[in-house]
């Protein structure tokens, strides 16, 4: 069992070609996993999906089925309330800590809102939102989100 | 206007005749002075007593380019270095570049070709040429420099490059003709375009370019910016550089210097000599060099020959635009590229699978080319950045090798067509006839 509150976030690389999306999207649709997030970085002649699914496992093993380039990687998804100041908050305590951001994508559910972070030291960015209280997902939370 | 009638104009018996004697000479001189041709024409079984009449150079064994690297840098050379006057060199494939030596002959014959091309182009001693190709090993520079001059024209040496100093000059030197690669010309053209003098008070009339394949709408984009008329100069290093062939005004093909030159088309996989008109490999005899002769050397050129009298009046053969090569490799921005260069490179660089596809395409003039590879699985990073990194290290790979850096594009994993027997690995979509 993973350490509680890293999640698995799937990571899928695509062509820029018209479709490629869509084939994944498809392909999970079929399997029945659900997408909770996603975000695409992007670059002129690539990109990348980044994914938080019902079931990271079992998509990993049906994209490879279908010759995609994916891994899984670890991410910590953390939940605040939706309000102004929030966000800044958590950043702070992560600059504090001075703990590197790769990437970040949120979305916000009526009064709340989850931002998924990909930080440069995983253990240490989540020791550092847990002893301020910042709720951290689990993968069930996340599952089921 | 011709600058050598007698030769550019006869009748195509004496011709023949002409060629008979030379190839007569010239197969004697390789066998007596260069190990090389005589070991191969021995294992042919051929010799000199078996060439008779031009017809007979079908007995000759072929020569290529390999050869050229193989005996370099001296090893081809059928005169004494004391009679060497001059070097030049083409940019390499793999390291080591094509080397030649000319002998004070060679350069006499390359003056005269040289001043039938300028003299077909309409050019005589009260012109002014600006020669911006570039001088030194490059064979463009000093070989038209010399015909200029053998026509009693005025030369401005320029070479390439300075862009601002050529406008100026061209236009306070009164230059009635420039010389230079048709990709250059259409650089001056913008240039001389932004610059301060408007085109009226330029006295531009005739472009005399060559050393790289060009189409008929970049001549007429030459044209009508600079207001000239632009015709094709043709060379290759191998044979003597610029002036192996012209266009006249009829510009119905390029007439070729046969009476130095002798062309033949054959079949590229058999060998054999196709039909007048058929499309093959270009092979070229250099009939009277001394320095360093070539025998059937072949270019790997596609094209035809036709022998029909050109309404100009010569008789000299014209032969078509260059369609392609019959190996596959490519020309790119003026360096010679073999995609087995590029797979090599790939092969050897551990993040990346044993597979590409390379396109190459004109854009605006200039040759884009782009090389498409798949990351090995273990490989793929969910960072942007490192995926970049990835893209330049192969990119600087290849560049390292070939002399010019690929667009790396990234592409997913088992996208690219496998080897099954012959893969297609090269789109060449540029169009240059």
């Amino acid at each position: 069992m993973d350490k509680n509150g890293v999640i698995k976030q799937l990571s899928v690389f695509l062509e820029n070609k018209t479709g490629r999306l869509n084939h994944v999207a498809e392909i999970l649709g079929a399997e029945g996993i659900n997408m909770t997030a996603f975000s695409v970085a992007d670059n002129s002649d690539f990109g990348i999906l980044r994914v938080i699914v019902s079931d990271p496992q079992k998509a990993l093993t049906v994209l490879k089925e279908n010759r995609f380039a994916v891994s899984l990687t670890d991410v910590i998804c953390l939940r605040t309330s939706n309000e102004p100041g929030t966000l800044s908050k958590v950043l702070k305590i992560l600059e504090q800590e001075q703990i590197y951001i790769e990437y970040m994508y949120a979305f916000s559910e009526g009064t709340e809102a989850n931002v998924v972070i990909r930080p440069d030291k995983l253990e240490a960015g989540l020791a550092a939102l847990e002893k301020n209280n910042i709720k951290v997902l689990s993968e069930k939370d996340v599952c089921h989100l | 206007m011709i600058w050598n009638e007698t030769v550019e104009c006869m009748d195509r018996e004496e011709m023949k005749k002409l060629q008979s004697l030379r190839l007569k000479r010239v197969v004697e001189r390789v066998y007596h002075n260069c190990e090389p041709y005589r070991k191969r024409m021995q294992e042919a079984g051929v010799t000199p007593e078996d060439i008779n009449s031009i017809d007979d150079i079908v007995k000759l064994p072929f020569s290529s380019k390999k050869d050229l690297r193989d005996y370099y840098p001296f090893g081809l050379l059928s005169s004494p270095m004391s009679e060497i006057v001059r070097i030049h060199a083409s940019s390499g494939t793999t390291g080591k570049p094509i080397v030649v030596g000319l002998t004070r002959n060679d350069l006499s014959v390359w003056k005269e070709v040289g001043a039938r091309c300028l003299t077909a182009f309409g050019l005589t001693n009260k012109d002014v040429v600006q020669v911006s190709y570039g001088y030194g090993l490059f064979t463009g520079g000093l070989g038209a420099h010399d015909a200029v001059q053998n026509i009693g024209g005025t030369v401005i040496p320029m070479s390439s490059g300075n862009t601002q100093k050529q406008i100026m000059l061209m236009h306070d030197l009164g230059a009635n003709a420039l010389a230079c690669t048709p990709s250059y010309a259409l650089y001056l053209a913008e240039a001389m375009e932004a610059s301060e003098y408007s085109r009226d008070e330029f006295k531009l009339r005739v472009g005399v370019f060559g050393a790289e394949p060009w189409t008929e709408s970049m001549r007429k984009e030459i044209e009508q910016k600079m207001g000239i008329k632009a015709f094709d100069i043709y060379g290759l290093t191998e044979i003597i550089g610029p002036g192996v062939g012209y266009e006249c005004e009829c510009q119905n093909g390029t007439h070729l210097n046969e009476d130095h030159f002798y062309p033949e088309i054959v079949d590229p996989e058999t060998g054999i000599p196709v039909e007048p008109g058929q499309v093959g490999e270009l092979v070229f005899t250099t009939l009277t060099k001394e320095g360093m002769p070539l025998i059937r050397f072949r270019t790997r050129d596609l094209t035809a020959l036709h022998y029909e009298k050109c309404e100009c009046g010569r008789t000299f053969v014209r032969m078509d635009k260059i369609m392609g090569r019959c190996d596959d490799m490519l020309i790119i921005r003026g360096v010679n590229v073999f995609p087995s260069q590029i797979e090599a490179v790939i092969c050897e660089t551990e993040e990346f699978e044993p597979h590409f596809f390379i396109t190459v395409d004109r854009i605006n003039n200039t040759d884009t080319f782009e090389v498409q590879v798949e990351v090995k699985e273990a490989f793929y990073s969910d960072d942007i950045k490192s995926m970049l990194e990835l893209k330049k290290k192969i990119a600087h790979k290849i560049q390292g090798v070939i002399g010019i850096q690929p667009d790396i594009k990234l592409v997913e994993p088992r996208s690219l067509q496998r080897s099954e027997g012959k893969a297609k690995r090269v789109l060449d979509k540029r169009v240059l006839v």
